[in-house]
């Protein structure tokens, strides 16, 4: 007997109990469509993540102050104060660096006229908007004269602007009042949105480094170096040139720790999307077992089937219905119930895909594969919980099925 | 030329369990001719029943030979059997036994698709028999929506589909009223007289038992009586 044939018994048989099959379904369709949210989700949140790193700069690298031990408590990453401005200038003058800029930050107060915001100011240097890949919305960033005259001039975020110009003038030109210091507005950036922390990028001001280091911290070290180095290739080189001018300038010689760590990108990426994998095999995990519980509903139905249907079977077999047929028709039926299960399944879960992303923002990313791998996946739970069920139908001796009460 | 049926001291013994047997055949020997017409009587358990089924291949007998159209089918496979019930045998139950939410036309050609017969031939084939047993209006009805007589004619229709040798009746106006009855049963002189299919059915009834050539009687697993008769002629 062909196996169309197979398949036309098979999907009559289904379609005689339409409730039943589609009860029997359900556990797969819930199994696949979580699945596909999970898997969606996981791939969006690594996509955004992957998109947000970019969004910082091409090859860029960072360097950060290490731990210190303050009797005998070590200080997680970044806690000393070790980098200086003048680390940023030697570092610039290395081969394959592009840019550098040196990042202070401070939490204040910022004052205009009659409004006043609490936000974050970062003095830097003017290679900053090159090294962040960020540009300009109006007005133009400050210079290196400014730097070098730590002048009390600054660029705003797009966020800033809102809240200390809420009427919508220029604000290139105007005073605003950092920590009782007047800075002169001298731009503004485009809007960047969210990092992948849920920080809003543009609540920002920038002044010139110096200006922050003299004006506003007091301090003579910076909390961050941010780097760029010339190209894709050159980040390598440029980070163990940077270890070695750095180890040189804080004295420092092995086995003595560094005081400083430096990251290029790629790392941090690399980092996070790992997070991400290992989150999304876990949910993953999570998916496939209530797919095996959906095949194992699969089969208890299919055996209910099997006894409820043994007449049935037993008057296949006597118009001349051989054993294997009888399995291949009891097997394809779990087959098209599973398979069919973990396509409706699939677009349930690009529909529920679909909502989250909406509800949450996030980034709606339904990767292929997993759509594949759930089908298939389904597909053999059919066949691994339909077998049992179908040898069972086939094994009734004739005149045992026939007068099964 | 071969009988179409030909055992020889055919033993069906059950096990009941716990060491206790029961002999429901118990040395049969019986020939039945190509064209007769035999019904099978007896009282209840005396094991018409267990002979329909081993003659039918659904069942396999404890010891001795059973040889149909010529063959020993004792050393069969299973797969083989099925082959032989498939293009060589025709039965009919006294529940009916038709899928449920199936139509006529579809129950009618059930046989036809494990013995491979293409999908236009199939429906070709099952309208022209269930004009033979004369329901083919009803053609697009399910079970629940015919009479018992109505029913057993889909089923007869079904039991001829593939050209059978012989058809195994198993009690087959059990479920009936008289005036259904009397209709299969000169529904099987028919076809037995017109187009010399062998015909083995089993009843309590002497009414029904009176269309066929020949009554053979069992009893406690033996037959006691085989004989002759004048059949009645179909109305
Ligand atoms: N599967 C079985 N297991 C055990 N004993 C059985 C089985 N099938 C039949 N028997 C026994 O075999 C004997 C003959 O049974 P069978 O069904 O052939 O009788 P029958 O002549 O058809 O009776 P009835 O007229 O009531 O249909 C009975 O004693 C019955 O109890
Ligand atoms: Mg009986």
């Amino acid at each position: 007997m062909s196996y169309m044939a197979t398949l036309r018994i098979a999907l009559d048989a289904l379609l005689r109990n339409r409730a039943r099959s589609l009860l029997t379904m359900l556990g797969v369709i819930i199994g696949v469509a979580a699945v596909i949210v999970t898997v969606s989700i996981g791939t969006g949140a690594r996509v955004s993540v992957q998109k947000q790193i970019e969004s910082l700069g091409s090859n860029l690298i960072v360097v950060i102050p290490g731990s210190v031990t303050q009797g005998g408590a070590r200080s997680g990453s970044g806690g000393a104060s070790t980098l200086t401005p003048e680390d940023g200038m030697a570092i610039a003058k290395l081969p394959g660096v592009a840019a550098v800029s040196p990042a202070v930050t401070v939490r204040s107060q910022a004052v205009a006229g009659a409004n006043n915001w609490q936000t974050t100011v970062t003095g830097v240097a003017p290679t900053y908007t090159f090294v962040r890949s960020w540009t300009m919305a109006a007005g133009a960033f400050f210079t290196q004269n400014d730097v070098l005259s730590a002048a009390k001039v600054a660029v705003l975020g797009q966020t800033v602007v809102q809240n200390l110009f809420p009427d919508g003038s220029s604000p290139i030109g105007q005073t605003i009042i950092v920590k009782g210091v007047p800075f002169t507005v001298v731009g503004t950036l485009t809007a960047m949105g969210q990092s992948r922390t849920g920080q809003d990028q543009d609540d920002t001001i920038l002044v010139p480094y110096t200006s922050a280091l003299q004006r506003l911290t007091g301090q003579a070290t910076v909390g961050t170096i941010m780097v760029s180095a010339a190209d894709a290739a050159s980040v390598q080189p440029a980070q163990t040139a940077i270890t070695a001018l750095l180890e040189q300038r804080h004295h420092i010689v092995p086995p003595q720790q560094d005081d400083f760590t430096v990251r290029n990108l790629q790392d941090i990426a690399a980092a996070a999307s790992s997070t991400g994998a290992i989150l999304e095999f876990l949910l993953a995990g999570v998916a496939a077992v209530s797919l095996i519980v959906g095949g194992i509903g699969i089969m208890n139905i299919m055996l209910v089937s099997v006894t409820e249907r043994t007449r049935e079977i037993g008057l296949r077999m006597s118009v001349g219905a051989r054993g294997s047929v009888i399995l291949r028709q009891f097997l394809t039926e779990s087959i098209v119930l599973s398979t069919v299960g973990g396509i409706i399944g699939v677009l349930i879960g690009m529909v529920g895909t679909m909502l989250v992303a909406l509800l949450a923002k996030w980034p709606m990313v339904v990767p292929l594969s997993g759509v594949i791998f759930s089908v298939l996946f389904s597909a053999a739970v059919g066949v691994f919980f339909g077998y049992y069920p179908a040898r069972k139908a086939a094994q009734l001796r004739p005149i045992e099925a026939l007068r099964f009460e | 030329m071969e009988p179409v049926v030909d055992v020889r001291d055919l033993r069906k013994i059950y096990d009941l369990g716990g060491g206790g047997t029961v002999a429901a055949l118990g040395g049969v020997n019986l020939q039945i001719e190509q064209g007769e017409f035999v019904a099978v009587m007896g009282p209840s358990g005396s094991g018409k029943s267990t002979f329909m089924h081993i003659a039918g291949l659904l069942d396999e007998p404890t010891s001795g030979t059973y040889r149909f159209e010529g063959h020993d089918v004792s050393s069969l496979t299973q797969d083989e059997r099925a082959d032989i019930r498939s293009r060589r045998l025709g039965f009919v139950f006294q529940s009916y036994n038709l899928l449920s939410r199936t139509t006529a036309l579809e129950n009618a050609e059930l046989p036809m698709i494990y013995s491979g017969v293409p999908e236009i031939e199939r429906r070709r084939i099952a309208l022209e028999k269930l004009a033979v047993v004369g329901i083919d209006h009803l053609r697009d009805h399910t079970p629940n929506q015919m009479s018992g007589g109505q029913q057993q004619r889909v089923a007869i229709a079904r039991s001829l589909v593939n050209d059978p040798a012989l058809i195994l009746a198993d009690e087959p106006t059990g479920a009936l009223d008289t005036q259904s009855s009397k209709e299969v049963m000169e529904l099987f002189t028919r076809l037995n007289q017109e187009q010399g299919i062998t015909i083995l059915l089993v009843t309590h009834e002497p009414e029904v038992a009176a269309y066929a050539k020949r009554i053979i009687s069992f009893r406690d697993g033996h037959v006691v009586a085989d004989t002759l008769q004048n059949q009645r002629q179909a109305a």
